[in-house]
């Protein structure tokens, strides 16, 4: 697809889609959003980048290979589970703590939230994987 | 006890490494420790023969009755004695055998985490432990007989002892659930403390008959006993540790650890008195008809197990010291001829008898050893054989069973004196014979394993009571449930025994000396195993492939059209039939809620989906599910699932562009199908929608508890910190679920990865691809 206007216009949606898929990641907990809609927003926004421009662009930019993304996904979900664990309490079992953190303030972080950092990576990562290779068809 | 099995675990696990730093001293510091090993247990027998069992528990799983229980008493260490004590000399063989070799590293693991295994099996006291380790010895075993990968007699045989042992291991389990239910505990102990509960349930007979499977597949009792012949493909350390020593005996061990619950009915004497006979008289016929060392020693291992389980299925006092006694004569000899057979093979480079002979003035020493050894399995006086054969002859005598069982197990002496004169004297005297290689003895670490074994038989009939008798009282205590007190004495008198004893050394040496001819005698035999258990189970295994490959080819025929019918179709039936027979279509209700937004919302889905199929092109059939696919995100919104609708569409974009990028490579639209397959499509596919749609309208009404739902609403924001009850639910209560739905992701994208990357050249050459 040869477009000028595709092309200049998903490289300005890019970084927002991105973005707002970040912020479903973050929000997710309180707010809809979570992992699964955040990672599937950010695959379909390298997916739009990839249609305007050729195959390999979308892959360029997305600098890992969408395997490592889903193996990463994993890794950092399973990771979150073990912390129960190793802590010496049941598996998954969530453990929070409370920070203080410069410009955002006061933040609960817990390992749900890791957990769902790890399903964000995998989705995007199984989506792009298969796009990707249908793509280079 | 936990610690010794971790040990060597840990060793096994780290036996490459070890070699690689060790080079040839690793076998040497793997023998230490199994010498560390047996010295631990000898200063715990003391305590345990004086019927002090010592126990151990950890908990594992409790609501599974799981635990790690060690328990060490006179029969479980009669067994680590010969785990550690034959395992340590076989280790430090090993070293010398498999120097040459290009994956010592390997071949040791797989021989530590064997031994690791049988140690947690004769240890264990709980069912579920005890059978972890009794699958970790097959599995170590199929290891070690297919050690040499490359050569496919090793694999054949590797994988027929795993199918065999595998196989009774699957009715162990069985039968061992079934007599921990009826004795009401998991512990080994308890379940032989309470054999009276267990007879009079009625899950005793499936139960014995699942265990008595298991054992007799494990110690290769007839008809299974063919497994065990072919196993001889292992290097010879390992035939002579796994499959002479101690796994084979493993079945042996379970039914003497459960004689005192399963034991004392005619039940078990039949079935284990005359399997153990036949198994007797079998293997020593078979033994006497081979020529290959390894393959005379291995049937004779079987007629020896057959004799063991004889003497169980006996079960009188005197049957239980005969058992006991033998146990350890056997382990002491066989072990000693079978590494004699690997330095013969090793030194001379020849492992058939009939062209082997006069070797004792090359090997002087292996030939003493080998005499001595062979004077044990023959049962000449003074060796601790000819105590253990007198034992068992009176101990059938005894019985009143008459004159059949003694006449078997002379039968069963006899041959068993004729396979060692063939295998264990005449290679070393008579006519010297050009052999391979320049025969020598070997050096010490090869010699000090059949030396110390065959000394230590016949120490054991010249002083029986400086070891035998304690550990020979200790175990048949154990297996017989109360004190029993033997003192071994190699003078009984004139007995019938003795007479008998003295008719089969003549038999026996008649026939050793006239092998040629008897073989050819035999000969018949041969024509006859064309009928023979290995014959069935060949059979059985070719059967069970082309049933496979029949199988897979109906349902795996490589068209999704098949695919998705096959699955509707059974899916569609198993729903269906369970909503009718559960009576679920009477109790709709909720249909008359019918809301104008919704309706609209409804009939545009339907409208969609009905111009999916009838569109003619596939642009506007992808267009016309995207109807569907937005207008239940639409019924989302409305019912307050924002979470859901907004990953709703993110799957509908996705979609429609997985689709364009599909559309681009698939062939002209075109209808390919018969109008009657479309019909038969329209049916399975109509029915599996109204199914599922029943199926939908049932669920909504289920409230299987209430409790739950008023939980994750309650306990979101207090324990998982969101109010995002779905997200909490998902990340957090669910967490473990939502592990397993992005696993299932991950491995679907490897699937379209191969689909699609994977041509089906580089399939062919292993699937490489860069």
């Amino acid at each position: 697809m040869n477009s000028i206007i595709l092309r200049t216009t998903t490289r300005l949606m890019l970084p927002l889609l991105l973005l707002f898929s970040v912020l479903l990641l973050l929000l997710g907990h309180n707010q809809p959003g979570g992992g699964f809609a955040g990672g599937l927003l950010a695959a379909a926004a390298y997916a739009l980048y990839g249609m305007a421009h050729d195959a390999g662009a979308a892959r360029k930019l997305l600098r890992v290979p969408p395997g490592m993304l889903i193996a990463g996904g994993l890794g950092i979900a399973l990771l979150s589970g073990l912390v129960g664990a190793i802590m010496g309490r049941e598996v998954f079992l969530s453990a929070w703590t409370e920070v203080n953190l410069p410009l955002i303030g006061h933040a609960k972080l817990g390992t749900p939230m890791l957990f769902d950092l790890g399903v964000y990576f995998t989705v995007v990562g199984v989506t792009l994987a298969m796009i990707f290779a249908l793509r280079e068809e | 006890m936990l610690q010794s099995v971790l040990l060597i675990l840990g060793l096994a696990a780290l036996a490459p490494w070890v070699h690689r730093l060790a080079g040839r001293w690793s076998a040497r510091l793997y023998a230490s420790v199994g010498a560390g090993l047996f010295a631990y247990f000898a200063s715990l027998a003391p305590r345990v023969y004086a019927s002090e069992p010592i126990a151990q528990r950890w908990e594992w799983i409790e609501a599974l009755h799981v635990a790690i229980s060690f328990r060490l008493d006179g029969l479980a260490l009669v067994f680590a004695f010969l785990v550690t004590g034959v395992g340590a000399l076989i280790l430090l063989y090993a070293g010398a055998y498999m120097k040459d070799h290009p994956r010592v590293g390997a071949f040791f693991a797989s021989l530590l985490l064997f031994m690791a295994s049988m140690l947690g099996l004769v240890l264990a006291d709980n069912v579920v432990t005890l059978f972890i380790f009794w699958e970790l010895t097959s599995v170590s075993s199929f290891l070690l007989i297919g050690f040499d990968r490359q050569r496919e007699g090793a694999r054949r045989a590797a994988m027929q002892a795993l199918l065999v042992t595998g196989l009774g291991g699957m009715a162990l389990l069985g039968g061992l659930a079934m007599l921990a239910t009826a004795a009401g505990s998991w512990e080994l102990h308890e379940i032989a403390a309470s054999g009276g509960a267990i007879r009079a349930h009625a899950l005793f007979l499936p139960a014995f008959a699942l265990v008595a499977l298991g054992a007799f597949t494990k110690s290769a009792q007839f008809p299974f006993h063919f497994w065990l012949p072919n196993a001889m493909e292992a290097p010879t350390p390992v035939s002579a540790y796994l499959h002479s020593s101690t796994m084979v005996k493993a079945g042996v061990y379970l039914l003497a650890r459960l004689h005192p619950a399963l034991g004392g009915n005619d039940v078990w004497f039949h079935t284990l008195t005359w399997v153990g006979a036949a198994t007797f008289v079998v293997g020593g016929l078979l033994a006497t008809r081979e020529t290959a060392m390894k393959r005379i020693l291995a049937y004779t291992t079987v007629a020896s197990l057959g004799a063991l389980v004889m003497m169980l299925g006996v079960g009188t006092q005197a049957a239980l010291v005969a058992m006991s006694a033998f146990l350890v004569a056997h382990a002491l000899y066989k072990g000693a001829l079978f590494l004699i057979a690997g330095a013969v093979d090793h030194e001379a480079g020849e492992k058939y008898v009939d062209r082997l002979g006069g070797l004792r003035r090359a090997m002087p020493l292996t030939a003493a050893c080998a005499a001595i050894a062979a004077l044990s399995m023959a049962g000449v006086p003074p060796t601790l054989g000819f105590i253990a054969k007198e034992t068992i002859l009176e101990g059938v005598a005894h019985d009143t069973l008459g004159w059949t069982l003694l006449a078997l197990a002379t039968l069963g002496s006899t041959l068993t004196v004729a396979a060692a004169a063939i295998v264990g004297l005449r290679p070393f005297f008579g006519r010297p014979r050009e052999t391979p290689r320049t025969a020598h003895d070997p050096g010490p670490e090869m010699l000090a394993g059949p030396f110390i074994l065959a000394a230590l038989g016949l120490i054991g009939g010249l002083m029986p009571a400086l070891f035998a008798d304690s550990i020979v009282s200790a175990t048949a205590t154990t297996v017989g449930g109360a004190p029993i007190e033997k003192h071994l004495h190699l003078w009984h008198g004139f007995t019938l025994a003795l007479a008998l004893s003295a008719a089969a050394l003549v038999v026996g040496a008649a026939i050793a000396l006239l092998a040629a001819r008897w073989r050819r005698a035999l000969a018949p035999i041969g024509a006859l195993s064309r009928f023979g258990p290995e014959r069935l189970y060949g059979a059985g295994l070719g059967a069970l492939n082309v049933l496979a490959v029949s199988l897979t080819g109906v349902y795996q025929n490589g068209r999704l059209r098949r695919y998705t019918t096959v699955v509707f179709v059974f899916t569609g039936l198993l729903v269906g039939a369970s909503l009718v027979r559960l009576g679920a279509l009477s109790g709709l209700t909720g249909l008359d809620r019918v809301y104008p937004f919704d309706a609209i919302v409804c009939m545009a889905i339907i409208a969609g989906a009905i111009a999916a199929i009838c569109a003619k092109g596939r642009l506007g059939a992808v267009a016309a599910l995207g109807i569907v696919g937005y207008g239940v995100t639409v019924l989302y919104v409305v019912y307050g699932a924002p979470d859901l609708a907004l990953t709703l569409v993110s799957v509908e974009t996705l979609t429609v562009i997985l689709f364009v990028l599909v559309l681009y490579h698939l062939p002209r639209f075109a209808i390919y199908t018969s109008r009657a397959a479309r019909v038969r499509d329209m049916v399975i596919a109509v029915s599996f929608g109204a199914v599922m749609c029943l199926l939908t309208l049932i669920a909504a009404d289920v409230q299987f508890s209430p409790t739950i739902s008023e939980w994750f609403v309650e306990n979101s924001v207090p324990k998982g910190k969101g109010r995002n009850i779905v997200n909490v639910i998902l990340v957090d209560f669910r967490a473990l679920d939502t592990m397993g739905e992005i696993t299932v992701l991950g491995v679907a994208a490897i699937g379209v990865h191969a689909l699609l990357k994977l041509k089906p050249a580089a399939a062919s050459d292993g699937g490489d691809e860069s």
